[in-house]
């Protein structure tokens, strides 16, 4: 019973094809493809004018004059200021870029607050169960029936008492949006880690002696955060969307300490009516642009994620062989006992059955 | 047979799959037909393109597929004749139901739970024709009868749970003889039925060639089930026919290399009793006084019921040991309680009255703490080889997880020698350790799970349903290398099997389990031999064998028993 038999180990593609979205963007085709492709830009283009705002900007955001005097208010497009200036007299391409830094900000503060919180109490409460279990589930549903807005309002008002600089404004808009955020994580991992603590190899790690923590963390986490990134970019554009709605009745941030396009969009309002459109639709824009190019990869994702969404190209009609080994799992029939050459020959890949994907781990 | 032309006629079918690997032809060069009221089986292992080709008829293969070739489907009456791959999708709706129909493997999924079984029946009936309510109604519970489902007229309008699962199964056959077709697709009709009741469903497929006259494609990787049903049998093997003949002729005188081996790997009840009696003689004189390794005492097993409801006893009142070394096969239907009992063993599920004690540690009332001690010496493999490994691990990760849990090494790197000494145990190759549970077969995986299970050189390994989710063949290597280490190691088994022959193979002893009632306990000789208890009777007959004879001669015996009993 000795045998020594080594083998290459199954050769792996390289470890950038493997990274999440990158494995996704080479898995994809035709229009699924094309909306990845899109989101990607446009979330990518997001993300660098945040980083890169103060080399793009040609102003500051809350700078209203410049060396030859006053920039004036409600000025059309064109000249020293590409987009015009706003009825408070600010440049508005200088206010958009800015205002990609604020968005940005409140995205990253109110994923990571709720992320986190979220997830540990999805996963405690799902394999524990009982009445924490129970409890928890019953306050997220309360929550749920609570609108994001009204509570971002009650934050903005206990945080900053009403009066709203940088900060105040961003975490009254991060903290409403992470109570709201908390249940949906909570959720998902609670579900999933319920349906996973069923399957044969927890129960394996059970049998085994491994305590509650080892199978908490090495067995069900790892599994149980595959439809993470979904939800991560699907509320990201939630967070997005509050706090422009918040800046938009007014509890966003003074223009003195950050550009916001809410409430650019506040202040544009009366302008919309005396035919001065460019205040308001690049702010506008820029948010709608950002929602959809988010949005775009997190459907995307979504799709290419579930094996029966997702699109492949169609098969030439001569292009394909048999699928070898998938005939006899478990090897040939020679293999095993009778000898072990039968099992090598078989190559890992075609030991799948052709709606195994590797993605769709088990 | 007649001057009628076949019901179906495939010409040099292709299917191909599109993939995320690529292109996938999963049937090659079919060519085949099933004359009106001919049973044609087609047989293979999973992945074999069997499926395949019997959704072709109806036209059923997925967006993802592309099939080449032709697929001609003739009515019952032989008036006209169609190309499925060819027909408007209109036209193929028109076929499905009054030319062709399909019975499926789980009847607990192809019925509608929200609907009435006579809805279902008349929606099937209504979508061909002009019918009113009524009619249709009346037709639905006269096909009712015709199945076989006793007092029609008022389970009509019964729902699919309110049915047994072998009544579903012919809920599902009646849709599809409503309309009375010329041929019936049966994918895997009885995989999910108890063998008891796979014997009826298969008399009732039996009755609708002969009574309705219609052909049957039975697709199965029973070879009993051929056996028992087919006249003509279609053995495929990578998407290719590769033998085809008479069912008799087939089973007697199989003439290609590899219908010979998958008859060869078919297990047989009888077969084992010569090894289990070697084994016995081989033991040591003193061994029948050691200690048992599982003593189980009036074991009770209740599970709780919802609130204001009893409680459902899975086990009632169940006494059995398991000596040091000793394999003991637990055999029952589903339901019956057996993977409760090894659930109860490993200390996964709560004793709820009686006693259990396992390698000395009474399971009535445990405290995780104290019998986390007991566990390295236990062993489990279980059912499914897809879920019992974590998709994230690699299979060595997995296979040191039992020496990290219990301190034996430190990381799963510390664990890799004697990793892969039990890889090699397995007759796995090392380098499967650097592999993920999903690039491995079947087979293959539950050799890890083997390994895992034997990491810590347990003295007790429950093995639950080890084979059951395998191809034949397959299993008979697992079962093989099973009765090999089992040798080899020396450990004591609890083997769970619903399949009285893979119990025979490996059992020292075996314990019939009916209802949370232990029936009937002994050797093999003793069980399978001379069963004494009506139950094991029963369970015996049922059993189809692959030879087509002597089947027919079981299967008036079981109608003698069923009569008497």
């Amino acid at each position: 019973m000795t045998m020594l038999i080594e083998t290459a180990p199954a050769p792996k593609a390289p470890l950038w094809t493997r990274l999440p979205v990158v494995h996704q963007l080479r898995q994809s085709v035709g229009l699924q493809r094309g909306m990845l492709v899109v989101g990607l830009v446009i979330t990518g283009v997001f993300i660098l004018t945040a980083i890169f705002a103060p080399l793009l900007a040609p102003y500051g955001y809350s700078q209203l004059r410049d060396d030859s005097g006053p920039f004036g208010a409600q000025r059309a497009p064109g000249g020293e200021h590409l987009l015009g200036t706003t009825v408070g007299g600010y440049d508005v391409l200088s206010r958009v870029i800015w205002g990609s830094q604020t968005a940005i900000t409140v995205m990253v503060i109110a994923i990571v607050l709720s992320i986190f919180a979220g997830v540990a109490l999805g996963l405690v409460s799902g394999y524990f169960g009982g009445w924490l279990d129970r409890v928890l589930v019953v306050i997220c549903d309360a929550v749920y029936a609570f609108p994001a807005l009204l509570l971002a309002i009650v934050m903005g008002i206990v945080i900053s008492g009403g009066r709203s600089d940088l900060w105040g404004g961003i975490f009254a808009a991060a903290i409403s949006i992470t109570v709201v955020f908390i249940p949906q994580y909570f959720r998902v991992i609670r579900a999933e880690t319920v349906r996973i603590k069923a399957e044969a190899y927890v129960e394996s790690a059970r049998v085994l002696g491994a305590s509650n923590g080892r199978i908490m963390f090495r067995h069900v986490l790892r599994n149980a955060t595959r439809t993470l990134p979904l939800i991560f970019t699907l509320n990201a554009s939630e967070a997005l969307l509050t706090l422009a709605g918040l800046g938009f009745i007014g509890f966003g941030i003074e223009p003195s300490s950050a550009a916001e396009w809410g409430y650019d969009l506040n202040k544009s309002l009366s302008d919309v009516t005396s035919g001065i459109w460019w205040t308001s639709l690049f702010p506008g824009l820029a948010i709608v642009l950002i929602v959809l190019g988010i949005t775009l990869v997190g459907e995307s994702l979504n799709d290419l994620a579930d094996p029966r969404l997702r699109s492949r190209r169609a098969p030439g009609k001569t292009t394909a062989g048999v699928a070898g080994t998938s005939v006899v799992p478990g090897g040939t029939l020679n293999a095993g006992p009778g000898g072990i050459d039968g099992l090598e020959a078989s190559s890992p890949a075609s030991d799948q059955h052709p709606n195994d994907d590797p993605f769709e781990a088990k | 047979m007649s001057s009628l032309p076949d019901v179906v006629r495939i010409d040099n079918l292709n299917v191909t799959f599109a993939t995320d690997g690529g292109a996938v032809k999963a049937v090659d060069g079919v060519t085949l037909h099933v004359a009106p009221g001919e049973v044609l089986a087609i047989v293979g292992e999973s992945g074999s393109g069997k499926t395949v080709t019997a959704k072709t008829i109806l036209g059923l293969l997925p967006e993802t597929a592309t099939a080449h070739g032709a697929v001609i489907l003739s009515s019952k009456d032989g008036s006209n004749s169609n190309d499925v791959l060819a027909v408007s999708k209109q036209k193929l709706r028109q076929l499905r139901g009054t030319d062709v129909s399909m019975v499926f493997q789980e009847p607990s999924t192809a019925l509608n739970p929200v609907y009435t079984v006579g809805w279902q029946i008349a929606e099937g009936i209504r979508a061909h024709g002009e019918f009113s309510r009524k009619e249709a109604r009346t037709k639905a519970i006269e096909i009712l009868g015709r199945v076989g489902i006793p007092d029609p007229e008022s389970r009509v309008d019964y729902y699919p749970h309110q049915f047994s699962g072998g009544q579903k199964q012919r809920v599902v056959i009646a849709m599809a003889l409503v309309l009375d077709p010329g041929l019936i697709v049966a994918d895997e009709p009885t995989t999910a039925l108890d063998v008891t009741v796979q014997a009826e469903i298969l008399d009732l497929l039996r009755r609708c060639r002969d009574e309705f006259g219609t052909a049957i494609v039975l697709i199965t990787h029973n070879m009993g089930v051929v056996a028992d049903l087919a006249d003509r049998v279609v053995v495929m093997y990578e998407g290719k026919i590769v033998e085809e003949a008479p069912a008799q002729e087939l089973f007697s005188n199989p003439r290609h290399e590899y219908t010979k081996r998958l008859l060869g790997s078919v297990p047989r009840v009888g077969h084992g009793t010569t090894r289990a009696t070697d084994r016995l003689a081989a033991r040591e004189p003193d061994w029948a006084d050691r200690a048992p390794v599982v003593v189980a005492d009036n074991l009770k097993i209740q599970y709780p019921g919802r609130l204001g409801k009893p409680g459902f006893t899975a086990v009632d009142g169940v006494s059995f040991n398991i000596r040091p070394g000793e394999v003991l096969g637990l055999v029952g239907e589903s339901g019956s309680g057996k993977t409760t009992i090894g659930r109860a063993i490993a200390g996964l599920t709560r004793v709820t009255g009686g006693s259990l004690t396992v390698l000395g540690h009474e399971m009535h009332g445990f405290k995780e703490r104290a019998f986390k001690k007991v566990r390295s010496d236990i062993g489990f493999v279980f059912q499914d080889p897809a879920s019992s490994f974590n998709p994230l691990l690699t299979i060595a990760e997995c296979v040191a997880e039992p020496l990290i849990v219990h301190g034996r090494a430190a990381n799963a790197g510390a664990a890799r020698k004697r990793v892969n000494e039990l890889l090699e145990a397995v007759q796995l190759p090392r380098a499967y350790g650097d592999r993920y549970p999903h690039e491995l077969s079947g087979g293959q995986r539950q050799r890890a799970s083997l390994a895992r299970a034997l990491a810590l050189e347990p003295s007790l390994l429950i093995a639950d349903e080890p084979t059951s989710a395998l191809d034949v063949s397959v299993q008979a290597k697992v079962l093989e290398l099973f009765a090999e280490l089992q040798k080899e190691f020396g450990f004591a088994a609890l083997f769970i099997s619903h399949d009285l022959a893979v119990v025979d193979i490996l059992a020292d002893r075996i314990a019939v389990l009916y209802r949370g009632k232990l029936v009937e306990e002994g050797t093999g000789a003793e069980v399978l031999g001379a069963p004494k208890d009506a139950y094991t009777q029963r369970l015996l007959a049922s059993l189809p064998v692959p030879d087509p004879a002597a089947q027919a001669l079981r299967r008036d015996e079981l109608r003698l028993l069923r009569a008497a009993g």
